[in-house]
């Protein structure tokens, strides 16, 4: 199996941070407890999919400027992967909310917020569907997600801090940057933000192959 | 850009239609909860509001590009350019729904009675509203005309990214129902006017490449 050195990063990454994860010394917080370990899964999932979902917008536009069937797949697949790190992100949310807030759903902003997220982009799947011809599905689901994405900005970087929020981080809860992030709980954070990032933009890489050799395959057949 | 304007203000007979909708929306709503609790607390008042405009505005834009003709459209495409038809159309849109919003307020005061104490705040808000749904929708109509299921798919689209606009302008009238000082709602009048900037911008550079298709 011959992999380049990117890809052995992500799983050195990975297990890493699954193994240290699970076993190093966090920090003892009250209510958090040994809970504060979601920091390493969670966290990192919406980092993933902001960045991912900044890959697909990036192809989008390069997709509008120079129309390659190849920029609209990349652009497609990058966000199939960002919505399915925003679902994990959610649900580890809501695990985590149901052992420190008491709920699953609390009807929280932040809860809120990256549900409307969500909705945005399962829309744009959607909207995909409603196409026959390819290349103006191409370019309207392009000019689609450029808008979205821009929608989205506003959703998760300002309504949230506008309101009041139990989310960590917010209305005076233990937050993120704070004094308790402290240097063993950045050991093992950062690199879990970039080896989920990155076994993101591995899936990418591989569901953009395949689909340009499936679509070469139906070209020719 | 002038005479895209006089086109549009040509269409108005959609305009009447969409005067009795939120004539009759508004009295459906006042049927439905009058007759049960004999008048509205307050947030209900404030919610129900904003979504009657929400219904309203979707209703009305989503006209805007689906009714138009393969013919007219072409016509369109030789005499102006795609920044000046985008920007018409949210003009045109704007004021739309500025009538239709202030029509509805009045209405809906009559019927169902109105608690709102910062009457001038109320309509800086309705202004903010009428506007930044007008810029929404009308990009999203856009697309949505685009595609096979206009309808379903124009609601689909639309709220998911109405939702922060709209949340902001709940916040913002009901402390104008409440009569707080204006300097409360600030933030979210800034946010708003953001917000609107935002997608204006996007849509002015993005309509282009729509309008090709």
């Amino acid at each position: 199996m011959k992999l380049t050195w990117w890809k052995w990063l992500t799983i050195a990454l990975l297990l890493y941070t699954v193994v240290m994860g699970m076993l190093s010394e966090v920090p003892r917080l009250a209510i958090l407890n040994e809970t504060i370990r979601n920091l390493y899964f969670h966290v990192p999932m919406w980092f993933g999919m902001i960045l991912i979902l900044l890959v697909s917008v990036v192809y989008s536009i390069k997709y509008l400027r120079n129309p390659l069937t190849r920029n609209d797949i990349i652009a497609y697949e990058s966000a199939k992967v960002g919505i399915l790190f925003g679902v994990l992100g959610i649900i580890t949310g809501m695990e985590w909310a149901r052992f420190t807030w008491g709920e699953f759903w609390s009807n929280d902003p932040k809860q809120n917020a990256s549900a409307i997220g969500l909705l945005i982009y399962f829309a744009y799947l959607i909207l995909r569907g409603s196409f026959q011809d390819h290349q103006q599905r191409a370019r309207i689901s392009a000019v689609y997600n450029v808008f979205a994405f821009a929608a989205l900005i506003p959703l998760l970087f300002i309504l949230p801090r506008l309101t009041d929020s139990l989310h960590p981080g917010n209305g005076g809860n233990p937050g993120f940057n704070s004094y308790d992030l402290d240097s063993r709980l950045r050991a093992v954070f950062y690199p879990a933000v970039i080896g989920w990032t990155l076994l993101g933009v591995w899936v990418v890489h591989l569901r953009t192959r395949l689909e340009v050799l499936k679509q070469r395959f139906y070209e020719n057949a | 850009m002038q005479k895209d304007f006089v086109l549009e203000w040509r269409q108005k007979y959609a305009f009447n239609g969409m005067l009795l909708y939120v004539g009759s929306t508004v009295f459906i709503c006042y049927l439905s909860f009058s007759l049960r609790f004999g008048g509205l607390e307050v947030p209900v008042w404030n919610a129900l509001y904003w979504i009657i405009l929400l219904f309203t505005a979707v209703n009305a834009i989503a006209k805007g590009f689906a009714q138009e003709s393969r013919g007219r459209l072409l016509y369109y495409y030789s005499v102006v350019s795609p920044q000046g038809v985008i920007l018409a159309k949210m003009v045109y849109n704007a004021a739309l729904m500025l009538v239709l919003s202030l029509l509805c307020f009045g209405f809906y005061a009559i019927v169902i009675g109105n608690p709102v104490q910062d009457v001038g705040m109320f309509l800086v808000t309705i202004v903010l509203g009428a506007i930044g749904f007008a810029s929404s929708l009308t990009m999203i109509s856009g697309i949505a005309a685009k595609a096979a299921n206009t309808g379903t798919l124009m609601a689909v689209l639309s709220f998911p990214v109405m939702v922060p606009m709209l949340l902001m302008l709940m916040k913002m009238s009901k402390n104008a129902i409440d009569g707080l000082d204006p300097s409360v709602s600030l933030d979210e009048a800034l946010v708003l006017l953001a917000i609107n900037m935002i997608v204006v911008t996007v849509s002015y550079i993005l309509f282009p490449y729509l309008w090709r298709s």
